[in-house]
């Protein structure tokens, strides 16, 4: 009886996340020897509905594939459809793009520490966050007039403008948030019990962190140099750039130090936007029908590197849409790193990754009509066979 | 277990009962497909700008212990089955609560060949919140429509009122933050230190 294994499973509801995702974790007493995960849980089939859409009904879809990044995807989409026409939005337009782009990595950025405090048994760190974070969402919702899913993107541009008093309110929120993100960058950094459930909890050293091609803040707290924003800048962030936030430890520490300080320079981008904000129109026109090509767009959503693919076909919907979201190659490191922990760490890996099953969950195993999950590599064959008949 | 009691002992007891229920409902979330746009909305009527703490609305993470089942989210193939599980586990009477546009029809995703459509295609639903995703106001007065039902009143035609005596309820009613402003925050500083 010894060998057996003994499986804790979780999910797919679990009072730990909001979001539906089953995991397996084989355990000896308290420590962790394997995981696995089920994903799948909200696959909607977006990619699929957005070939049956026209290019301004899919932005509108693909925007909701997550709520917490919709801005990123929806701008992500637009650059590409944008490239495809061989129109670019306005240099106004691509500010506002930006300054929205930020805002919301404030807001996710501020919504992972109170989630991921949460996962440590730290309310008191979520409730103070949130609390700010609702400073930043009426911003959001000043600029858009939506809390979240903004639609402030426009194929060709956007469709909100900031004006005088908008900055104002921009900047007077933005001083209020700098001030309490200084207090939280000293909370994640020195309070002793915190720092218990963080520091040494699961490393990912630089090595494994490239290995297992881990994307956006959870590689730069490896000391892995990876950020769309600058190695390859899309909208203004070529003039008006971010420096790199990056820690060596590779702990939940330094994830948390990489998020919290990347806020501060979301605050300065934000400040020096709104300083040198373009003159001009808001969007440039663009053709329904977009002749057939393909490309891809890549951004930084807060939670890593999103890759667009689509392909056009000369009407006025594309043939293909193909997203990558951060969540995904992020996945597998929370099962290799869960392995020789205690299982009372394992929500705080997961939490740390800041996944987001919504974003990832675009792929399922189609079950037909009464068979099993696990085939033989005969049935496969047999399958694969009858597949392409 | 059926407790035998006369006609003035039982309705007592069901006036005890729906008081305790109207009192502290606590809810359990489930999100069967959604973008995570209403999640983070039912989070943030936690957290202390609408704190429906303070009402005695609690989130709860078993379906055992839950009244109310807030549903967000279009039911996909993949999550119907546990929806289905999870509302069966919930101990009678329960309730459940369609939270934004996709838990009413399907939403921006209707037509998507994974949708089953609303929530109440798969489970019977109680109140519907409509928005894309519904402010944490609205979430609130569906709760609160929720509790106007349950006390016997028609929710249709019931206008919720709220004690104006409550502050926090009245500055939510007037848009207000209760807690905002650097101030506030200042004071607050030592408390977390």
């Amino acid at each position: 009886m010894a060998s057996e294994k003994f499986v804790i499973p979780i999910g797919p509801q679990h009072p730990a996340l909001k979001e539906p995702g089953h995991f397996e974790f084989n355990v000896d007493g308290e420590i962790v020897t394997d995981a696995s995960v089920r994903l799948g849980y909200v696959h909607r089939g977006i990619e699929k509905g957005a070939e049956t859409r026209n290019f301004v009904q899919a932005e509108y879809l693909v925007e909701r594939i997550c709520g917490i990044c919709s801005h990123v995807h929806a701008t992500a989409f637009c650059l590409g459809v944008e490239r495809l026409a061989g129109v670019e939005a306005p240099p106004r337009a691509q500010a506002i793009r930006q300054i929205v782009a930020e805002l919301e990595r404030i807001h996710s950025h501020l919504l992972w520490v109170g989630v991921a405090a949460h996962e440590a048994g730290f309310d008191t760190l979520f409730m103070y966050t949130w609390r700010d974070r609702e400073t930043v969402m009426n911003l959001l919702e000043g600029i858009t007039g939506n809390r979240v899913n903004y639609s402030a993107n426009v194929l060709g541009g956007v469709k909100c403008d900031i004006g005088p008093e908008q900055a104002e309110a921009i900047q007077i929120g933005l001083n209020f948030l700098e001030e309490r993100t200084r207090h939280y960058l000293e909370v994640v950094s020195s309070d002793a019990m915190f720092l218990r459930r963080t520091r040494g909890i699961g490393v990912m050293t630089r090595e494994d962190a490239e290995r297992m091609g881990v994307v956006g803040p959870t590689a730069r707290a490896s000391g892995v140099p990876r950020d769309v924003r600058i190695d390859a800048p899309y909208l203004l962030y070529a003039e008006h750039p971010v420096e790199l936030v990056i820690e060596e430890a590779g702990d939940l520490e330094a994830r948390f130090k990489v998020r919290v300080r990347e806020l501060f320079e979301s605050y300065r981008v934000i400040r020096e936007l709104l300083t040198a904000l373009p003159e001009g129109e808001l969007t440039a026109r663009i053709p329904r029908r977009i002749k057939p090509a393909e490309t891809i767009s890549r951004v930084e959503a807060p939670r890593g590197e999103l890759f667009y693919f689509i392909k056009s076909n000369g009407t006025d919907s594309a043939e293909r849409v193909k997203v990558r979201t951060p969540t995904l190659p992020n996945m597998a490191s929370v099962l290799a790193l869960s392995v020789g922990h205690q299982l009372a760490d394992v929500p705080m890996i997961l939490a740390g990754i800041d996944p987001c099953f919504s974003c990832n969950d675009r792929m399922a195993v189609v079950k037909r009509n009464g068979d099993e999950q696990v085939w033989t590599w005969e049935q496969l064959r047999q399958y694969g066979i009858e597949y392409y008949r | 277990m059926t407790l035998k009691l006369d006609q003035s002992w039982q309705a007592a007891l069901d006036k005890l009962k729906t008081w305790a229920r109207i009192n502290s409902p606590w809810a359990i979330h489930f999100n069967s497909g959604s973008c995570n746009g209403c999640d983070i909305e039912i989070l943030a009527t936690l957290t202390p700008r609408y704190d429906v703490e303070r009402l005695g609305i609690k989130l709860q993470g078993s379906p055992r212990h839950a009244d109310v089942l807030i549903c967000t989210g279009p039911v996909t193939r993949q999550a119907r089955d546990r929806l289905v599980r999870i509302y069966e586990q919930m101990p009678e009477p329960k309730f459940v609560i369609a939270v934004g546009s996709c838990a009413l029809s399907g939403g921006a995703f209707r037509g998507c060949y994974n949708i089953l459509g609303g929530v109440d295609q798969v489970i019977p639903v109680d109140v519907y919140v409509p928005g894309c995703p519904p402010r944490p106001e609205a979430i609130i007065d569906g709760v609160v429509k929720l509790l106007a039902k349950l006390r016997g009143a028609d929710p249709s035609d019931t206008p919720v009122v709220f004690d104006p005596d409550s502050a926090g309820e009245a500055a939510i009613l007037a848009g207000e933050d209760p807690v905002e402003g650097p101030a506030h925050a200042q004071q607050e500083e030592e408390a977390i230190a």
